[in-house]
């Protein structure tokens, strides 16, 4: 296995383009070295990204705010503005492990390592965040929840990589808010989760919203069913059972010892009830 | 392939090789003979590697060897000083806070970054903090009370 720690983006594409082996990035290596150990992988070339410039800071940007690959969890949780911003999105990556794990773990590979069930994932969905991706070719912006293509998969092509996540612009009155369910409730892995994220006029009505749910699905779901029935509401009882609704039927869960299929589709409806009323209450709106 | 760190322990400059596939856990143990760091599991769960990488708290099963050139590495070995042990490791004696000692140093490192950024937290935020260090044989009571007289004796001083 070869180490490196390219300094640019230019070099730590051409690194990854050139391999013939096997090659990961290595981030926060929550993962990765998790991986290595269990002999699941063994990698021919680490790309350690974390020199590359920009990759650890999180620097406003358009009313946003663009967050570096490299950047750790516990360095999210002492962004106020973000944090302000974006409750939903940083409780999520901040649920990501214990406190050690917090001081490596990335969201960028939280999303690439592309376990159905990661935490920041759906949080980042409803948030509508782009991922910037660069590569051999030119940089580009995605949403998010084109990355994860199956458990383990991504969409990215030989050679690309993430460089950022972007968190756009909020109106006002807007927040959002995510729910897992584990059976602990500390470091476990969720058996089900929901992320709302909405904005309301003057009066306390949804007039947009996001809705997407974890670990029911080989990816995330972004659910435009769930959030047609938040649109229009002031999240009374008749849309919040319509929001669970749908969120149950999008699901499609597997069975395993942690939950089962029935269960699991049921638990994420009213996760996404709960997660839609503290978003609706940190957005300022009065239930 | 291996590789040469020049890196900074407690400290001190120290440079050692070795492969690139080793971890900071078993460069510490094995090459500096810091022998404090203890490997429970290898996978990020138990924290009995726990040290700190520029300041904050990480599992040293975790983090490459190679990873640890030009950074700050700090590892229990640098808590006392000297013959004067540290407030926290006095009041993990005086309240019997570990039986078989094995996750007790990490369990110190990690606590001294807590108190380091909240000198007073509340039972339920050391044990939040906590979470990823696992003890299997002081049911963490004992533990949680010594942080706590710790960090008391701390903010008289
Ligand atoms: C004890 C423990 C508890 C955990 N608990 C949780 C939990 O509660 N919830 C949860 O969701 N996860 C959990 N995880 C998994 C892991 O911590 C997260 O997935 C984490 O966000 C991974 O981020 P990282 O920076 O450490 O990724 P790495 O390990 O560095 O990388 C992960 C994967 O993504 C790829 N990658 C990384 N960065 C990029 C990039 N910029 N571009 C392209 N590919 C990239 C890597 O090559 C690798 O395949 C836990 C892990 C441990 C060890
Ligand atoms: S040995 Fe590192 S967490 Fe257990
Ligand atoms: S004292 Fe034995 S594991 Fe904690």
């Amino acid at each position: 296995m070869r180490y490196e720690k390219p300094q640019t983006v230019a070099e730590a594409a051409r690194l990854l383009s050139a391999e013939k082996g096997l090659s990961r990035i290595l981030a926060g290596g929550t993962d990765v070295l998790v991986q290595m150990k269990s002999g699941l992988i063994e990698p021919d070339l680490i790309v350690d990204i974390k020199a590359l410039p920009g990759l650890r800071s999180i620097v406003a940007e358009a009313g946003g705010f663009r967050v570096g690959a490299a950047v750790a969890g516990a360095q999210l949780a002492e962004d106020r503005d973000l944090k302000k911003a974006w409750p939903g999105v940083v409780e999520a990556a901040n649920l990501i492990g214990s406190t050690q794990v917090q001081g490596r773990c990335t969201m960028a590979g939280n999303l690439c390592n592309a376990s159905p069930a990661a935490d920041s994932v759906p949080a980042l969905v409803a948030a509508g965040a782009t991922v910037r991706i660069a590569g051999p070719g030119a940089a580009r912006d995605v949403a998010v929840e084109t990355i994860p293509a199956g458990p383990g998969k991504t969409t990215l092509k030989k050679g690309e990589f993430v460089t950022s996540i972007f968190l756009p612009a909020r109106p006002a009155r807007s927040a959002d808010a995510y729910l897992r369910f584990i059976p602990r409730s500390e470091m476990d892995i969720a058996v089900a989760a929901a992320a709302v994220n909405l904005t309301l006029d003057a009066e306390g009505r949804v007039t947009a919203a996001r809705v997407a749910l974890g670990a029911v699905a080989p990816t995330v779901l972004l659910v435009e069913a769930a959030a047609a029935a938040l649109i229009g509401s002031k999240l009374e009882e008749a849309a919040l059972e319509k929001l669970s609704a749908a969120c149950s039927a999008a699901a499609k869960p597997i069975d395993d010892k942690r939950g089962s299929v029935a269960y699991r589709k049921d638990v994420v409806g009213v996760l996404a009830k709960r997660a839609a009323r503290i978003a609706y209450t940190r957005a300022g709106g009065k239930q | 392939m291996s590789i040469t760190v020049s890196t900074s322990v407690n400290g001190d400059a120290v440079e050692f090789v070795c492969p690139p596939e080793e971890t900071l856990l078993d460069a510490l143990r094995n090459r500096l003979g810091l022998t404090g760091a203890k490997e429970g599991c290898g996978t990020g769960d138990c924290g009995a590697c726990s040290v700190t990488l520029n300041g904050r708290l990480v599992c040293s099963c975790l983090v490459l060897a190679a990873e640890a050139e030009g950074q700050e590495i700090g590892t229990i070995e640098g808590l006392a000083q000297g013959d004067k042990l540290h407030p926290l490791q006095q009041a993990f004696i005086d309240h019997a806070a570990l039986q078989c000692g094995v996750c007790t140093p990490g369990i110190l490192v990690a606590a001294d970054a807590l108190l380091k950024q909240n000198p007073e937290p509340s039972d339920e935020e050391v044990r939040f903090w906590l979470a990823g260090n696992l003890c299997r044989c002081t049911g963490y009571d004992k533990i949680v009370r010594a942080v706590q007289a710790a960090a008391a004796e701390m903010r008289r001083a």
